[in-house]
């Protein structure tokens, strides 16, 4: 099978990666929202940590040089 | 319940991102499937990392989120046991020894191997009852999940059932086993890290573990314990009444080690199937045992937010508490009160997801067990045999959808009829629990005979069923948990104990009497009918030229052996 898991993996980390990396940062400050979790902007430090593995993920899997046609 | 979550448009685009992802791998994976193998056995072409994942992530379901959480409030670090002794032995046993037969026969699935080994009456009572039980473990999953939304988020509940079937479903059609496996390596993957900031907030909360240690002595000494009983795993087992669970080192040892551990891990075909998928022998082999390795660490993610939630429960100023059920706390909410202590929007979309992912995972592994059992052992067996192999996908491919439709009335059922699946989980936890005695014998001892398998597993059932009903653990209301014969003679102080006895009661019935019976009748195997499938008469596999040693089996074993010791003395 042609599939090499970590391509979407890596692509579904790295999009949600992002995408919280984004909404912590327009959140920075906002200490009612992050009053739960103890004033620390976990949305930030999840995407950081999401977006490194999504990379790491992608950098690490095998592509095919071209798509092979049936 | 009034915990409602109250979901931003970042919480939902998580979810959705997700489930574009997981239909995504079902349609790239679905011009691969041609053949009946390709869609019920992945065609045996997945990595040994691959495999090893999910053969961990698919029993990373519901039953292990929230009811691992739920023991880890319940019963603290002895939850364990569940991983290292109930699972890491299981794991070595089916990667070194069991795996060889069940990858090297032409078998594939288990109740196939019990034909070839045994008989087809000892294939047909474990292919239908195992059957039956996958589409009601995978309804009772839509259930829960269902349950949960409904509770959580105010969804209405027929609608995030349909939402989680007809998803679960196109997956698993289009992409078969293989989309299966690949799903639940992502699962995996999200599942850690949905959960990990729940742990370490948590922890940062508590005051780190010296704090979780005091606070969890409160709770101990509370409930009538030395402060140390939720920290240690076996310290406390010399007498079942030192402990939390209330059994005793002997129950934990042979009932959840021995019985019930061996049984799920090395012969369930739920997990089994994923080794199955492996892309050679070497790989099937390893399949558990890289499995086993982050098994190992899984109770950090989910047994400590249990942990944390009833120290929190007991802390009279932290403002958490767990919910009440009757007279004691409704363990089985820790993880999602946890989620909505700590997680602001944007992370509790990722949480949810995660926890969705894990319910998914759960459903998917039984449809994909249910399909194959199905389409090779009952309806390629009984219904319509010497068909095309086109013909067969076709059938696969159709038991799918029919799986799951079945699988919705059994959600009905679980949400109407509480008590009748209870007493189906009951049912099936008797069909279990002597099979691995079967398994032992039939592949360590080429005695053993057809006749002697199938009346050693109806009367390993039977001792089950009588078990049950002879005992009951303290306290407990009668019937369901036990007593139903009419009353108890003995009494067990909890019902963990009660369910390690009743499979070691199991196992031993099913060994003596598949002993004594394949005694008194004639092997009807040859000697060459059983090459392959019985340890004393497979030639050795050979060891390969050249093979580095992180991917030698036997190697790998001991470095899960040597690390599961150290844990257990860690937790001792």
């Amino acid at each position: 099978m042609n599939l090499d898991i970590k391509i979407p993996i890596g692509l579904l980390f790295t999009i949600l990666g992002i995408l919280l990396t984004i909404f912590g940062l327009t959140t920075i400050g906002e200490t009612e929202l992050y009053a739960r979790s103890l004033n620390i902007n976990i949305n930030l430090w999840t995407g950081l940590a999401m977006v490194v593995i999504g990379v790491f993920l992608l950098s690490t899997a095998k592509y095919r040089k071209a798509p092979t046609k049936e | 319940m009034d915990i409602i979550f109250n979901l931003s448009w970042i919480d939902y685009t998580i979810m959705i991102v997700y489930f574009v992802f997981v239909l995504g791998i079902g349609w790239a994976l679905r011009k691969y499937m041609k053949s009946a193998s390709a869609f019920l056995e992945a065609g045996r072409a997945i990595p040994a990392w691959v495999t090893g994942l999910a053969f961990i992530a698919t029993n990373l379901g519901a039953l292990e989120v929230i009811g691992m959480a739920a023991n880890g409030a319940k019963y603290g670090m002895m939850t364990v046991h569940f991983y290292l002794i109930g699972a890491i032995p299981g794991m070595i046993l089916l990667g070194i020894f069991m795996m060889p037969f069940f990858y090297g026969s032409k078998a594939r699935s288990v109740p196939e191997y019990l034909k070839l080994r045994f008989d087809e009456k000892t294939r047909g009572f474990n292919a239908f009852s195992f059957a039956v039980m996958t589409i009601f473990a995978s309804g009772i999953s839509m259930y829960a999940l269902a349950m949960l939304m409904e509770v959580l988020l105010g969804w209405n509940f027929n609608l995030s059932l349909m939402i989680s079937a007809v998803i679960v479903l196109l997956y698993v059609y289009l992409g078969g086993l293989s989309s299966a496996i690949y799903n639940e390596v992502l699962q995996f993957f999200l599942i850690v890290i949905g959960f990990a900031p729940l742990v370490i907030l948590g922890m940062i909360n508590i005051g780190g573990w010296d704090g979780l240690t005091e606070a969890l002595g409160t709770v101990a000494v509370s409930n009538g314990f030395e402060a140390s009983a939720w920290l240690h795993s076996w310290r406390n087992t010399s007498s079942p009444d030192l402990n939390p669970m209330g059994v005793g080192w002997f129950g934990v040892f042979m009932g959840l080690g021995f019985v019930l551990g061996c049984g799920y891990w090395s012969v369930n075909f739920l997990v089994v199937q994923r080794a199955m998928a492996a892309n050679s022998m070497s790989a099937a082999r390893r399949t558990p045992l890289i499995g086993a390795l982050p098994k190992m660490f899984i109770p950090y993610l989910v047994i400590i937010p249990g942990m944390i939630a009833i120290a929190l429960t007991y802390m009279p100023d932290s403002g958490f508490e767990l919910p009440m059920k009757g007279n004691s706390f409704d363990y089985d909410k820790a993880i999602p009160m946890m989620l909505g202590k700590y997680f602001p929007t944007g992370v509790l979309g990722l949480g949810l997801t995660a926890l969705m992912a894990s319910f998914m995972s759960g459903m998917a592994g039984n449809v994909t067990a249910f399909n194959t059992v199905f389409t090779y052992d009952i309806y390629q067996s009984y219904v319509n045999p010497n068909k095309s192999d086109k013909h067969y996908l076709r059938v696969g491919q159709l038991t799918t959808i029919f799986g799951v439709i079945v699988s919705i009335g059994t959600a009905y059922v679980a949400r109407f009829f509480n008590n009748i699946m209870d007493f189906l989980q009951l049912v099936f936890a008797f069909i279990n629990a002597p099979l691995f005695a079967t398994f032992v014998l039939g592949m360590f001892w080429k005695r053993a005979t057809g006749h002697g398998a199938f009346y050693g597993l109806v009367a390993g059932t039977l001792a089950a069923a009588i078990h049950h009903g002879i005992t009951s653990p303290e306290g407990s209301e009668m019937l369901i948990k036990g007593g139903w014969l009419g009353g108890a003679v003995h009494y067990y102080p909890s019902e963990m104990a009660q369910n390690f006895w009743t499979a070691i009661y199991a196992f031993t019935a099913c060994f003596l009497v598949t002993v004594i019976v394949s005694v008194s009748t004639k092997q009807l195997r040859t000697n060459d009918q059983l090459t392959g499938l019985v340890y004393a008469l497979t030639p050795r596999i050979k060891e390969e030229e050249g093979v580095r040693w992180f991917r030698k089996p036997e190697i790998l074993a001991i470095i899960v052996g040597i690390i599961a010791i150290a844990l257990t003395i860690y937790w001792w």
